[in-house]
């Protein structure tokens, strides 16, 4: 009989039974260069700035990962460039949820003029590719880490407005928001306590999949030389200093890149893993 | 329906005008401006002025945007600052390297694509869907550069096939510009790639899910027919919109792919134009990029229009 009660019970499964392979494998990648970042200068077998082998993109007993092109160690560099790349990738994508959720759900529960004329221009924002927007912003101002910043949360958030506005919008439209409104509940308490629970979800997992284009983005920008500029290390920029190397058989470029690919690669089997989960306890609670 | 395809002309007219709008502000809110740039260390308040007056910097914005507009409407582009050349001649060899590179990328990657999403479709669940869902899960994952440096490795410095950077001039032959063009176009297809294929499944799986689908499968017709003909002329727009929609990632890998491959293109005039503040450059490659994508926009819009059989019969 106890059997028959246990069984009966499937949300006291704890949660890391739902976490497949592709997860957990995700989930270690991500948590090992979260440390790296965090413990940056204090792993570092090298100073990032010194230059130690005599030779550009010489293969030295000392370094792990040979030279770059000035002959810096690049295992120190990867190691302290973690903190720029993901530092600024992940302040980027937190200011796009600023922006972008905020206008959103404000279009959605306010609607009437507000929604129209913000979703005007946010359509006119949509349609154009992002890079285009941030050579135009970088081409006027220069470049700097606050202005990578700033352009790429502008560019980024009119997706994220779209989303959280639908999703928002169809909370708004629910018999329980209708009663709410009836019992004389105040616009803000709606917001903050009918909608917001209702679609914390949905954008908590866009906000995984935003973080990797974000960096992607943000990388691609430092790698065409408009991002994060030198000494500092980043894996974007580092990409760049070492990508003539490629021509002499130098592998320098290939690590950087390879941390990038390895750290979005994650990212995305956490998403996906989740997402494949969700949706299949979805289907399992309708039946 | 064509009162539909009318109105979508119209929007696509007025985005085209924000578009420009928006191009033409990114120099008003620079701090400073043209004039001081070009002068830079040695400007004084009597050259600045005759400078000034001689960019017509002296007029007012809006007429500024307008006199703009005019010579762009007419194939104007202005002149270089940073090379005082006439636009015009700078872009159209690029503009066309670009095309060249933007057309082989979709030639190849959206039949494959179209192929693979479909495959997938086809059979949810099997190995084939796991293998493309492995596929495409690197392919949004890994950067352009990332793709480019482990081609370049492979391709050009293990196997020593194909030159590691695009060395074209204006008399390179074809095998030349094969030979340039290989590895950039290869890098672009795997990138646009995992964006197609996941789209196009979902769009297929989605449509399957319809009851009219079902019918057919009650009916007892195969899977390859059902596929083809019942789900694939119904993903026809939606899928069309997916193909123009992914040509803004493609602008962004054309961005990174022509700096990595030094490929003489339109974005790399636009990164140079960026780093050297040649604002009237910038404006210009921004403006046809854009407009491009809009126009693409457009025309997926309205040839989606088109194919749905719902609005073909005025009610």
């Amino acid at each position: 009989m106890t059997d028959m009660d246990l069984d009966d019970r499937p949300a006291r499964r704890g949660w890391h039974k739902r976490i497949g392979p592709g997860g957990w494998a995700g989930t270690a990648v991500i948590l090992f260069w979260a440390l790296v970042a965090l413990l940056g200068p204090w792993i570092a077998p090298h100073d990032p700035g010194a230059t130690i082998a005599d030779m550009p993109y010489a293969a030295d007993e000392r370094l792990l990962l040979g030279a770059d092109y000035i002959g810096r160690d690049i295992w120190s560099r990867i190691i302290l460039g973690a903190r720029t790349t993901l530092g600024l990738a992940l302040a980027a994508t937190v200011l796009t949820y600023l922006i972008g959720a905020t206008l959103g759900i404000c279009a959605a529960t306010v609607g009437g003029w507000a929604d129209a004329g913000l979703s005007r221009v946010n359509d006119v924002l949509l349609s154009l590719p992002n890079i285009m927007l941030a050579l135009l912003v970088i081409a006027a101002f220069g470049t700097s880490n606050i202005v990578v910043i700033a352009t790429t949360a502008v560019v980024f958030s009119s997706s994220v407005f779209r989303f959280s506005r639908a999703l928002a919008m169809n909370v708004m439209v629910q018999d329980f928001v209708e009663v709410a409104g009836i019992r004389g509940e105040r616009f803000p308490w709606i917001v903050f306590h009918e909608v917001m629970p209702n679609i914390a979800m949905p954008l908590l997992s866009d906000f995984g999949m935003k973080l990797v284009f974000v960096m992607l983005f943000i990388s691609g920008l430092s790698f065409i030389g408009l991002g994060v500029q030198p000494p500092t290390p980043d894996w974007g920029s580092m990409v760049r200093e070492n990508v003539q190397g490629l021509a002499y058989g130098s592998y320098a470029a290939l690590w950087p890149a390879g941390a990038i690919a390895s750290l979005t690669l994650a990212i995305n089997l956490v998403v996906d893993d989740l997402s494949a989960r969700s949706s299949r306890a979805i289907t399992q609670t309708m039946g | 329906m064509w009162k539909m395809v009318v109105k979508r002309l119209g929007i696509g007219v007025l985005m085209l005008f924000a578009v420009s709008l928006i191009v033409f502000a990114g120099t008003e809110i620079l701090p400073g401006d043209v004039a001081e740039i070009i002068l830079g260390q040695s400007a004084t308040p009597e050259t600045l002025k005759v400078l000034r007056a001689e960019l017509g910097l002296d007029q007012p914005a809006y007429l500024r945007y307008l006199f703009w507009l005019g010579d762009l409407a007419r194939g104007d582009l202005g002149m270089s600052h940073a090379r005082n050349v006439p636009i015009a001649d700078l872009v159209a060899p690029r503009l066309r390297n670009t095309f060249l590179l933007a057309g082989c990328v979709a030639a190849i990657a959206v039949p494959l694509s179209l192929a693979a999403g479909l495959l997938a479709a086809m059979y949810p669940g099997s190995w084939t869907d796991r293998a493309v869902s492995w596929m495409t899960l690197g392919s949004i994952s890994f950067p352009e550069f990332f793709t480019a440096t482990v081609l370049v490795l492979v391709f050009s410095i293990e196997l020593g096939l194909l030159p590691p950077i695009s060395n074209l001039r204006g008399d390179s032959g074809p095998g030349e510009w094969a030979a340039a063009l290989a590895l950039p176009v290869a890098t672009l297809t795997i990138s646009l790639f995992g964006q197609l294929v996941r789209l196009t499944r979902a769009t297929t799986l989605n449509i399957m899910n319809e009851p009219y689908v079902e019918m057919a499968v009650l009916k007892g017709l195969s899977r390859r027919r059902i596929v083809f003909l019942h789900v694939g002329l119904n993903a026809f727009g939606p899928i069309v919109n997916v193909v123009a929609l992914n040509m803004a990632y493609l602008v962004g890998g054309v961005v990174i792919v022509e700096t990595i491959f030094a490929f003489p293109g339109l974005a790399k005039l636009m990164i140079d134009g960026v780093q050297t503040r040649d604002l009237p450059v910038v404006q210009a490659c921004a403006m046809i990029f854009c407009a491009t994508y809009v126009v693409l926009i457009l025309v997926a819009d309205i040839a989606a229009i088109l194919a749905n059989a719902r609005l073909r019969h005025a009610r």
